[in-house]
């Protein structure tokens, strides 16, 4: 189990987190919702031990993570990024072994180059397998990273898979593809946590979701407790209207149209720049 | 590592002996291959020639061959801290200069240089000919120390600030060099402008033995950081989600190459471009997988400089040419052309 106690994070005085306690259990998907500069990253970031707290706890399989060696670490925790900053012309099968870091001294075995293809397999992305990353397109790059991720957690189902928007570059049928990547793996025990913009997707796939307003918690709970109107505009101060689904029987949200102040798109204003042209 | 780097690799450390074993022969005193061959026979015991020629042998053993190992010592230490030191920045227009080394080296060379008779002359009788050599250690060492120092986060070294302190370091050792410079007498400036154009002139038994160390370590250690400096160019932050201990991995990359470049230009006075150059070109011969560039680098920066070598005191024989000249003279066209043939 993660488990996340009265944690808050600093900056320069600024306290982008506020006592934030949650629990993602053994089996669950777990969505993070919240609009843009509400900590999600950072709640993230903490867990990945790229930051670290200003006070608080982070608690993974019953201890603190910073108790933890590096590599013993890497073993139950991956994390895939929003951005990825490779210059050099790796190719996608050079990439997606390093997922197997963690688990070979100098050579990887037959094991962790079967694991490697099966996640590359899942991703889609066997057929490009000796191309260089640099020459693929966003979505696919995407699929790589995921297939490394993957690779690095595959053989441990006890172990935390943070995701860090891993929908948004792909196309929408791997939009799906992905989250049930993650819902599969959480059936055989895997913890998954994952930042979603799109509450339609979180509705979908995630067993619950927790949404952070201005750095704190604002709720957490199934899809059918916080997906409503009120909720919904609290957190990203947009109007919609919640039809349940038929078949899912889970929260289906439809957006109403925004209008935004016609101040902005003031005719005479505009003309005064063409004319100064 | 794939097939295909394991037989560059193969291939490179063949030619690299080869070169190496020809060059022994080739200089302004010229030994014919066979008489390298007989002369190292007898020496390790392998056959009892009589008929061998004795100048020869003497030629072979007292000049030739400590200088050719220096070649290759300070070959390999350029090409594989190169490499090295690009991995750690994520950078491939990265060198070991940036971090000060070669700065500091020049800026410590300069001053006992300029001023041996005036402030060193306890240290001279101490140390009589290796001051210069020991100098320039001295300076490599603690330039790259600062810019080490400087860089420290929080208590971790942080890669940019690391080579933003490198630049600002580099800028005031080349300023604090131009001074003394500017101070030197005529018969100074041409000894310094000779050190920084390198050269392997000064190699013998004694020198060799006294860099082995300092080369040999790094030489030895540099190809296990290879995983380390794959999972940097995902990010020093994805690095360390793979168990990498990231600031181990920059600690001990920037000791080595510092021990590994401050003990060449200490011999050899700046040679410069190979840094670059070799593991660039190696990515491009097998790709960039850092298991088999360090080493590649390492192959090939050995053979290059055994061959810039020959060229230097064979091309006007008995003059030679500085080093530095020729590895730059012949090393930028080959590797533009293998930059455009790239792009095409």
């Amino acid at each position: 189990m993660l488990r996340i106690e009265q944690l808050s994070y600093e900056i320069k005085g600024h306290r982008v987190l506020k006592d934030i306690s949650l629990q993602v259990r053994k089996g669950e998907v777990v969505a993070l919702l919240g609009a843009n500069g509400a900590g999600k990253s950072t709640l993230m970031r903490l867990i990945s031990g790229e930051l670290k707290p200003t006070s608080g706890s982070i608690m993974l399989l019953d201890k603190r993570i910073d108790k933890y060696d590096g590599k013993t670490l890497a073993r139950s925790r991956a994390m895939l990024s929003q951005q990825h900053a490779i210059n050099m012309a790796y190719t996608v099968k050079e990439l997606v072994i390093m997922g197997r870091y963690p688990h070979f001294q100098s050579s990887p075995s037959t094991r962790d180059w079967k694991i490697v293809e099966e996640t590359m397999a899942i991703c889609g992305i066997t057929d490009f397998a000796d191309r260089v990353y640099l020459s693929l397109s966003g979505g696919e790059q995407q699929r790589v990273q995921l297939a490394r991720v993957l690779s690095q957690l595959w053989d441990n189902p006890d172990a935390l898979l943070l995701l860090d928007e891993p929908i948004s570059a792909l196309d929408l049928h791997y939009q799906q593809k992905v989250l049930s990547i993650a819902k599969n793996l959480s059936r055989l025990g895997f913890m998954v946590l994952v930042i979603l913009h799109d509450v339609n997707m979180a509705s979908l796939y995630a067993d619950r979701i927790i949404m952070l307003k201005n750095g704190r918690k604002w709720l957490d709970g199934t899809p059918n407790e916080v997906l409503n109107s009120k909720n919904i505009y609290t957190i990203f101060s947009v109007e919609s209207l919640i039809n349940i689904d038929n078949h899912s029987l889970k929260p289906h949200i439809i957006f109403k149209e925004m209008r935004v102040d016609p101040q902005f798109f003031n005719i005479q204003t505009i003309k005064t720049y063409v004319d100064k042209k | 590592m794939i097939l295909k780097q394991r037989i560059i690799l193969l291939t490179l450390l063949i030619i690299m002996v080869l070169t190496a074993i020809i060059s022994l022969g080739l200089g302004a005193f010229n030994i014919p291959t066979k008489e390298v061959f007989i002369a190292l026979a007898n020496k390790i015991g392998l056959s009892q020639n009589t008929n061998a020629d004795e100048m020869y042998a003497d030629v072979l053993f007292a000049i030739r061959m400590p200088r050719v190992l220096l070649g290759m010592l300070v070959g390999a230490a350029l090409g594989i801290s190169g490499a090295a030191i690009q991995g750690i920045f994520r950078n491939p227009l990265a060198e070991p200069g940036l971090i000060g080394i070669s700065a500091g080296a020049s800026l410590f060379a300069v001053l006992i240089i300029a001023f041996e008779t005036l402030l060193f002359v306890g240290l001279s009788e101490l140390l009589g000919y290796y001051l210069l050599a020991f100098g320039a250690f001295a300076g490599a060492g603690l330039t790259a120390f600062a810019v080490y120092q400087i860089s420290k986060k929080n208590g971790h070294p942080n890669i940019t600030t690391m080579l933003l302190a490198g630049i600002a370091i580099n800028a005031l050792a080349g300023a604090l060099t131009g001074l003394m410079t500017y101070m030197a007498t005529e018969q100074q400036l041409r000894t310094i402008t000779f050190w920084m154009l390198g050269s392997l002139g000064g190699a013998t038994w004694e020198n060799l033995g006294a860099i082995f160390p300092f080369i040999l370590l790094p030489l030895a250690c540099l190809p296990f950081f290879g995983k380390a400096l794959n999972a940097f160019a995902l990010g020093e932050d994805q690095a360390a989600l793979l168990g990498i201990n990231t600031d181990y991995t920059k600690r001990w990359v920037v000791l080595f190459s510092t021990l590994a470049v401050g003990a060449s230009v200490a011999v050899s006075g700046i040679i410069g471009f190979i840094g670059l150059l070799v593991p660039h070109t190696v990515r491009l011969l097998g790709g960039v997988d850092y298991r088999y560039v360090l080493i590649g680098s390492m192959l090939l920066g050995a053979m290059i400089l055994t061959l810039a070598d020959v060229l230097s005191r064979t091309f006007v024989a008995p003059i030679e040419l500085p080093i530095g000249v020729i590895t730059a003279l012949l090393g930028t066209p080959v590797f533009l052309y293998i930059l455009i043939k790239e792009n095409k």
